[in-house]
């Protein structure tokens, strides 16, 4: 209990304590919890800044498919029109087409009986002559009758 | 019996509150006193080894324990040694704030060391009274206190060092003339009475650190006085008024680390402020 020594040397420990606990103890403490609060800080402001964020997104996101809705509808009705009107043109295209052949196969039928006319007038000359030939089984001179033959040929 | 019996109780008692002191004795020369007379004979150059060695022990254990947090801490999710750690440096930095008024980087790591440095060697006082003197007398050692507050050389010691703190910032925030005007111009400002301020003025400022230091070794001093009058009960009956006592000193011991921080910061934060 007597006062003696034993108090300088605990002033000098608590200098000592004191000044340790300045320079190594408290900052690094001291800094992780200040940095500690700034990043909660900063985690609720960006939670609040998304939830915005997110709001503004499901409008977007409604607009576009209101938007898309509506372009759709559009999308079929043109459709719908377009398709009427292939049809009607399709419709055209195969009588057109039909018309076509038929006229075609006319003008073919056409020619095959005149060819087929020529045939038999060629044979009937021929026919003829030899008919005649075998009437008058007298020779007649080809080259004299030739002429008067194809002529009778032609007028069939 | 009786007779008997009160010479060893205050025997007892005196053992328990007889530091282990080192010094000069006119007689034995550089020695251990083996008496408390011969304690009190070696005068002031003395020095009690129990008391150092056991708020060393204690500062350095803070030290060490924060240290060591601070260097583990992240910013992230903190473990169990940082979490308790952040919550004793974020009371401080509260106290700090609300009693301390101006910027001084220094005043809460101040205020943390205190705290927690009287914190510790407080709570020493819930070690049963017998264990460390028993310990140390096996070992050949006479007299061991370990309660370092109960010490009044521990607690004026770091009051000293609060009142060079106090007398610092005063010189350095005022100047040594603005510090000196103070002394003697309040709180009467006419000049036929500077005598009379100085006077209270400089009582009002030794009050400080003296009431700092006995309030804390008062406090602790009893406390430890009546759990060695309780472990003078028989074995039996001790732990009736023990446990009590023990339970009820958990309170004092933060409290008392508490006021003596609280304390340091208001006269700390006065010796900022210009009148």
């Amino acid at each position: 209990m007597n006062i003696n020594m034993t108090l300088i040397g605990q002033t000098i420990a608590f200098a000592i304590f004191v000044w340790f606990c300045i320079k190594y103890v408290w900052p690094p403490i001291s800094n992780a919890l200040h940095e500690r609060q700034k990043k909660i800080a900063d985690g609720l402001d960006a939670a609040s800044r998304a939830s915005r964020d997110l709001e503004l997104a499901q409008e977007k996101a409604e607009a576009t498919l209101r938007d898309s809705k509506e372009q759709a509808s559009q999308i079929l009705e043109q459709a719908h029109k377009r398709s009427s009107q292939m049809i009607e043109e399709a419709r055209e295209q195969a009588r057109a087409e039909g018309e076509r052949l038929v006229a075609s196969a006319r003008a073919e039928i056409e020619q095959e009986i005149n060819r087929a006319k020529d045939e038999l007038r060629a044979q009937v000359s021929t026919l003829a002559v030899t008919g005649a030939e075998r009437v008058l089984e007298a020779s007649i001179d080809e080259k004299a009758h030739r002429k008067l033959l194809d002529k009778l040929a032609a007028e069939l | 019996m009786a007779a008997g019996n009160e010479v060893t109780a205050t025997y007892y008692i005196q053992h328990h509150l007889q530091n282990l002191t080192f010094g000069y004795h006119p007689q034995n020369g550089w020695s251990l006193a083996s008496t408390s007379a011969e304690a009190t004979e070696m005068g002031f150059w003395a020095i009690h080894l129990d008391t150092m060695g056991w708020s060393i022990a204690m500062g350095a254990l803070f030290i060490w324990l924060f240290r060591k947090a601070g260097r583990m801490a992240t910013t992230g999710v903190p473990g169990g040694l940082q979490n308790a750690v952040e919550m004793v440096v974020e009371f401080i930095e509260n106290l700090t704030r609300s009693a301390f008024h101006g910027r001084n980087p220094v005043i809460a790591p101040l205020a943390l060391t205190l705290f927690m440095w009287i914190l510790l060697m407080n709570t020493l006082k819930i070690i049963p009274v017998d264990y460390f003197p028993e310990l140390f007398a096996r070992l050949g050692v006479e007299y061991m206190k370990i309660v370092p507050t109960t010490d009044p050389n521990a607690t004026l010691g770091m009051a000293l060092g609060v009142f060079f703190l106090i007398i610092y910032y005063s010189i350095k925030v005022k100047g040594a003339g603005g510090f000196a005007k103070e002394l003697s111009l309040t709180p009467f400002n006419h000049w036929a009475l500077i005598p009379f301020n100085l006077v209270l003025e400089v009582i009002g400022l030794l009050v400080k650190p003296l009431g700092l230091g006995l309030r804390l070794f008062g406090n602790m001093f009893a406390g430890e006085v009546i759990f060695i009058l309780i472990a003078l009960l028989p074995f039996w009956a001790i732990w009736l008024l023990d446990v009590p006592w023990a339970i009820f000193h958990i309170l004092v011991v933060t409290l008392q680390a508490f006021i003596f921080t609280v304390l340091s910061i208001v006269y700390l934060s006065a010796a900022h402020e210009h009148h």
